[in-house]
């Protein structure tokens, strides 16, 4: 029978030698395992006089327990160690870019739109659509512009080989709202429009923004309400300026046209006109069968490359319809 | 409309310097586009008469020229070819500083010493006229300042007069607007009579009354052929943009832009016994003033004498009877033509003049004589002549009437939202020179003849407001009844697309809606194009059937600047159907080309190919709510024809995807691969809301299996098969791997199939799942071919 504690630090030894979990592993089966030759001691025990057997016993306990705390120790120390190496070794640069590009984003001027819509919707009016080829009834007839008025010189129209038009404003679509659905009416109407005009401040197609407001006892109050506020939203401006001038427009009377002013360092110190406005033309609601002695209502249309240019400092129009990426993702934020 | 403060200020004298006045217009209706001075500053430049023009002993143009400045006889050595012995002119002294910033010395030009230079108009910033020295009046008094002889300190108004405003097209009408604006009296002349010293008259027929119902003329002979339009009268034109020509047009400009009355004066000579104002005949030709022939259509209405015509009525004289550097006796016109009988006449013979839009806006009835008695006047300073009496012919039941409305004083509050007294509002419409018959609730307001755009109520309201000023209209936000509703459909999901494009990279582009008719024909060859009649150019000559030709145009451009990976997408309309019956659908398209990822330090670079592209299109048919989508094998004319396929959801087609034909890309001049997908928008019609189905608490199981099946065997055939044999118990199919080569025999292709099998109600069993992957193996035998390879 050989002597515990001398295994005990035979197996020490051993376990300092070992430098990965591995080999020392191999030190717990060779001495504590089932087999190893601390447990091997214990067996041999059987052979000891009966007196001698307890503190033998004890003493091969006590080794073992040694043992396992030095076996521990070290796989603590050596599991520290691994974990510190693994560490290291997974060190990234975190500096280095990420995957996947940026995004994209949308057209500044379907992004300006989109926040139009956005603040009529809060204030209840729905969106309404309508063609862009059009015919003469819609675009001019019904919004009471006659075939000799003055004021189709204003509209330079594209016509198609088959009569039709180009619409030049989206005020048809009033039109067209008014004629299927009865009052109280809140609507707005964006899109497409076009006049056979191109030069440096002028586009063959841009966009309007129309607005609609049928009710009974709307005054022109309420229009400059309702732009005022939607021009300080738009702009994000409580203390944007706002004059109301008189104007005409054949499908409004009265009309006016509304021109705002911000502090300098926003660059537009001047009055700028930016919409048309008035009060629907009663012709017009006779046109569409509504009762003009009941219901009054007001019309107002924007143009939303001229808002865009504002919010953003665009100097150029024609930028708009490029699509050069230089330009396009200089709004995605 | 451009006019000059004295002018204004000879009608009506506000308290208010220039920029009042000029903001008091606009806030009036009458927008002040710009105010310039007169002239600009020309310090030290006074008025000079000649006193002696020698020839230059050593230059043959010069002219060496005594003056008199005033104080003292002067020096100066002249260049222009009109110097004259008499004449009075502009001369710049030693230190005196023209507007473009030269200071004048005394210089010696080829041995002669000059006193400082005499100048142009165009030097002093007076007009364009850089032929010779400026000549002012016989009378002007030497030694006097230039700019306060003719009276410079003045401003110019450019006005931008909306189309229902006619009646400002004259100092007189903004002057009576600017009057009632501010409360001023205007100092109305009215007619004054010259009466006539000769019985010589042209007999006036009015053949076409319903054009023209008031024609006034008046012969005066024995004018003055060498007069000369004096300063006063020329510096009037010039400020408000018209050039002097001859005396008699001169004063007929000036008549014009003083009342609002366009007039001619033919050269009485050139006359053929008489005035005729009828349609033209159809091919009938005129020469007008400005040299060009027009050949007329058949009911133009021109001013003829007994054997031809003689002017454009309304639009523009002819040069046969024009008057002329010899002319002695003139024919005065001053007429009323139909406003709607001359719309658009200018422009269909596309000459727009000041008088076309004076008329086709409507000139006051009532004004013709008056405008020939301040013409006559006006010559008779100017050229002297004996006139004749004024002819006047009206076809009465043709001339407007001044209309009379029915105007309710408490409309006025109702509309605008104010507390204007109706003692208020006819104090404004009175001013306004309109007759009001107050009684009770109900009033009668008659129109003066001046004003063509007043015929409603509502006109009248607007007319009060803009006096009581825009301003006063209080603001408040309109009461509700507005009802609740979604945002559209079809704002809804164009969001929701655009969102999702972005986010993979994608720009927003807006092309135009018009495009090249050969461009379109690339992507679509047949089928109805629908053209514009006057297009801008031919690069924009048809309504795009696809939006695939801007977006090509838009990859270009950016591909032309060195961006080569580029991903764009539009949403707009595109326009199909027959010809006269054009259907609009908006849809979305989109292209990307390039590389497939944004160049990454981990990753090796790779082009963007088929399946790119078609990811995006699966996640854009989702967002957008497509069910059921299928795409499958089918040729398109713009598309590569072994990377091209259908899109459709049931029995309706939704689109296309693939790789852009490489002849179409060599006929837009494109050598890089475009990738290209069109996708129909749902309707607008809310979608049904998603329904929840219950989730699974027992697990699922996965099988992987290969299958081998021949090459051109379609990968959504193996899947279809594959989930028809899989049943209820297959969950989920993805498609692993596609492999070809070694181990495989050519010709033949192996597809790696995730299988996921779970139910709803158990765990399934080993024999379950075995037996349902054996129903999915004979599928694809059946279906496909498909061999188990293991």
């Amino acid at each position: 029978m050989g002597d515990p504690e001398q295994l005990v630090s035979e197996a020490e030894s051993a376990v300092t030698a070992a430098t990965d979990l591995a080999a020392l592993d191999d030190v717990r089966v060779r001495f504590l395992g089932k087999k190893g030759r601390l447990t091997e001691l214990l067996k041999g025990l059987g052979a000891l006089p009966a007196a001698e057997r307890p503190a033998a016993g004890q003493a091969i306990n006590a080794a073992k327990e040694r043992l396992a705390a030095a076996i521990e120790t070290r796989r603590a120390a050596l599991q520290e160690a691994r974990l510190q190496q693994a560490l290291a070794e997974e060190r990234v640069d975190v500096t280095l870019p990420g995957r996947g590009g940026l995004p994209g984003n949308a057209h500044p001027l379907t992004a300006t739109m989109a926040r139009i819509e956005a603040i009529f919707l809060h204030a209840g009016f729905d969106v309404a659509r309508g063609p862009e080829i059009e015919d003469d009834h819609h675009n001019f007839e019904a919004l009471n512009i006659p075939a000799h008025h003055p004021a189709r010189a204003m509209h330079d129209t594209f016509y198609l080989s088959d009569g039709h038009l180009l619409r030049t404003h989206t005020s048809p679509v009033q039109i067209r709202v008014m004629r299927e659905q009865p009052p109280p009416l809140r609507i707005i109407a964006p899109g497409r429009v076009y006049r056979c005009d191109y030069d440096q401040t002028h586009s063959p197609m841009f966009h309007q923004v129309e607005g609609l407001l049928i009710d009974e006892d709307v005054t022109m109050a309420d229009l400059k309400g309702t732009l005022d506020a939607f021009l300080r939203c738009f702009f994000a401006r409580d203390d944007l300026q706002t004059r109301y001038r008189p104007s005409y427009f054949p499908f409004t009377e009265p009309s006016m046209e509304v021109d705002i002013k911000l502090d300098s360092a926003h660059g537009f110190s001047d009055w700028l006109e930016v919409m048309g406005c008035g009060m629907v033309h009663p012709n017009v609601l006779g046109n569409v069968g509504i009762d003009s002695e009941r219901y009054s209502g007001f019309a107002f249309g924007l143009g939303v490359e001229r808002l865009a240019m504002l919010r953003h400092g665009i100097s150029d129009l024609r930028l708009f319809f490029d699509n050069d990426l230089a330009f396009l993702r200089q709004f995605g934020h | 409309m451009k006019i000059n403060e004295a002018w204004l200020r000879e009608w009506v004298d506000p308290p208010h310097d220039t920029a009042a006045l000029a903001e008091i217009l606009t806030l009036g209706g009458l927008e002040v586009d710009a105010v310039e001075p007169a002239a600009p500053p020309l310090a030290g430049l006074v008025v000079a008469r000649i006193l002696a023009a020698d020839p230059h002993p050593d230059a043959e143009r010069l002219t060496v020229c005594k003056v008199d400045d005033g104080r003292e006889e002067r020096v100066v050595v002249c260049g222009a070819p009109n110097v004259r012995v008499g004449q009075c002119t502009a001369y710049a002294p030693p230190a005196a500083v023209l507007p473009d910033g030269r200071t004048i010395e005394r210089t010696t030009i080829r041995g002669i010493e000059s006193a400082g230079m005499l100048c142009s108009a165009a030097e002093l910033g007076l007009g364009d006229d850089a032929g010779g020295i400026l000549e002012l009046d016989p009378d002007a008094p030497p030694g006097a300042a230039l700019s306060s002889y003719l009276q410079l300190d003045d401003a110019i108004f450019d006005i931008g007069l909306t189309p229902n405003r006619g009646d400002c097209f004259c100092a007189l009408g903004i002057a009576r607007d600017l009057a009632v604006l501010t409360g001023s009296t205007l100092r109305e002349a009215g007619v004054i009579p010259v009466p006539a010293v000769a019985a010589t008259v042209l007999p006036i027929e009015l053949a076409a009354p319903a054009a023209c119902a008031v024609y006034a003329g008046r012969v005066i002979e024995g004018i003055d052929a060498a007069a000369r339009t004096p300063m006063w009268l020329r510096e009037h034109l010039r400020r408000a943009g018209v050039r002097a020509i001859h005396p008699v047009v001169d004063v007929t400009n000036y008549v014009m832009l003083e009342l609002g009355q366009p007039m001619h004066g033919f050269d009485l000579a050139r006359l053929d016994r008489g005035i005729v104002v009828r349609e033209a005949r159809a091919g009938e030709q005129l020469v007008l003033l400005d040299e060009q022939t027009l050949t007329l259509e058949a009911g133009t209405l021109v001013i003829a004498d007994r054997s031809r015509a003689v002017a454009l009525a309304g639009v523009m004289g002819g040069q046969d009877s024009a008057v002329q550097a010899d002319t002695t006796a003139i024919f005065l016109e001053s007429a009323y033509f139909d406003p709607v009988r001359l719309a658009g006449v200018a422009r269909r013979y596309r000459m727009q003049t000041d008088a076309s839009t004076r008329f086709e806006r409507g000139v006051d009835p009532t004004q013709q004589v008056r405008a020939i008695e301040r013409a006559t006047a006006l010559i008779l300073d100017i050229c002297g002549g004996t006139p004749g009496p004024t002819t006047r012919v009206e076809a009465t039941q043709h001339v407007p009437a001044r209309p009379t409305i029915s105007f309710r004083p408490e409309r006025v509050n109702r509309l605008l939202g104010t507390t204007i007294t109706p003692a208020r509002s006819a104090a404004i419409l009175r001013a306004l020179g309109l007759t009001v018959a107050e009684q009770d609730e109900r009033w009668q307001v008659t129109v003066p003849a001046h004003r063509f755009d007043l015929a409603l109520e509502a006109d009248l309201v607007e007319e009060i407001a803009r006096v009581e000023g825009y301003d006063q209209i209080p603001v408040r936000l309109p009461r509700g009844s507005a009802r609740p509703a979604l945002p559209s459909r079809l704002s809804a999901d164009e969001q929701r697309a655009r969102e999702l494009l972005a986010a993979r990279g994608y720009f927003e582009a807006v092309t135009y809606s018009f495009i090249a008719a050969d461009k379109a024909r690339l992507f679509q060859p047949a089928g109805a194009l629908h053209e514009l009649a006057n297009p801008i150019s031919s690069e924009m000559a048809v309504m795009r059937p696809s939006l695939w030709p801007g977006l090509a145009a838009a990859a270009r451009h950016n591909l032309n600047r060195q961006s080569d990976d580029v991903r764009l997408f539009e949403i707009g309309g595109v326009f199909g159907g027959e010809r006269g019956a054009a259907v609009q659908v908006n849809r979305i398209a989109g292209l990307r080309c390039g590389s497939a990822q944004v160049p990454h330090w981990s990753a090796r670079p790779r082009e963007t190919d088929y399946f790119d592209l078609r990811g995006d299109v699966e996640a854009l048919l989702r967002v957008l709510g497509w069910k059921a989508v299928d795409i499958q094998p089918c040729e398109h004319p713009a598309l590569h024809p072994g990377q091209s396929a259908r899109v459709s959801s049931g029995t309706r087609e939704l689109g296309w995807i693939g790789a852009l034909h490489p002849a179409v890309a060599r006929a837009l001049d494109l050598d890089t691969p475009l990738f290209l997908f069109d996708i129909a928008l749902p309707d607008e019609r809310e979608r049904d809301a998603p329904q929840y189905t219950p989730i699974s608490r027992f697990p699922a199981v996965r099988r992987d299996i290969n299958v081998l099946v021949d090459e051109d065997v379609l990968a959504s055939d193996c899947l279809a098969a594959a989930r028809r044999g899989g049943g209820d118990r297959l969950r989920d199919l993805q498609l692993i791997d596609v492999y070809r080569g070694q181990g495989i025999d050519s010709g033949k292709k192996s597809l790696t199939l995730g299988l996921i099998f779970q139910v709803a109600s158990s765990t399934l069993t080993e024999q379950e799942v075995e037996a349902a992957v054996e129903h999915i193996l004979a599928a694809l035998r059946d279906s496909v071919g498909g061999i188990l390879r293991k």
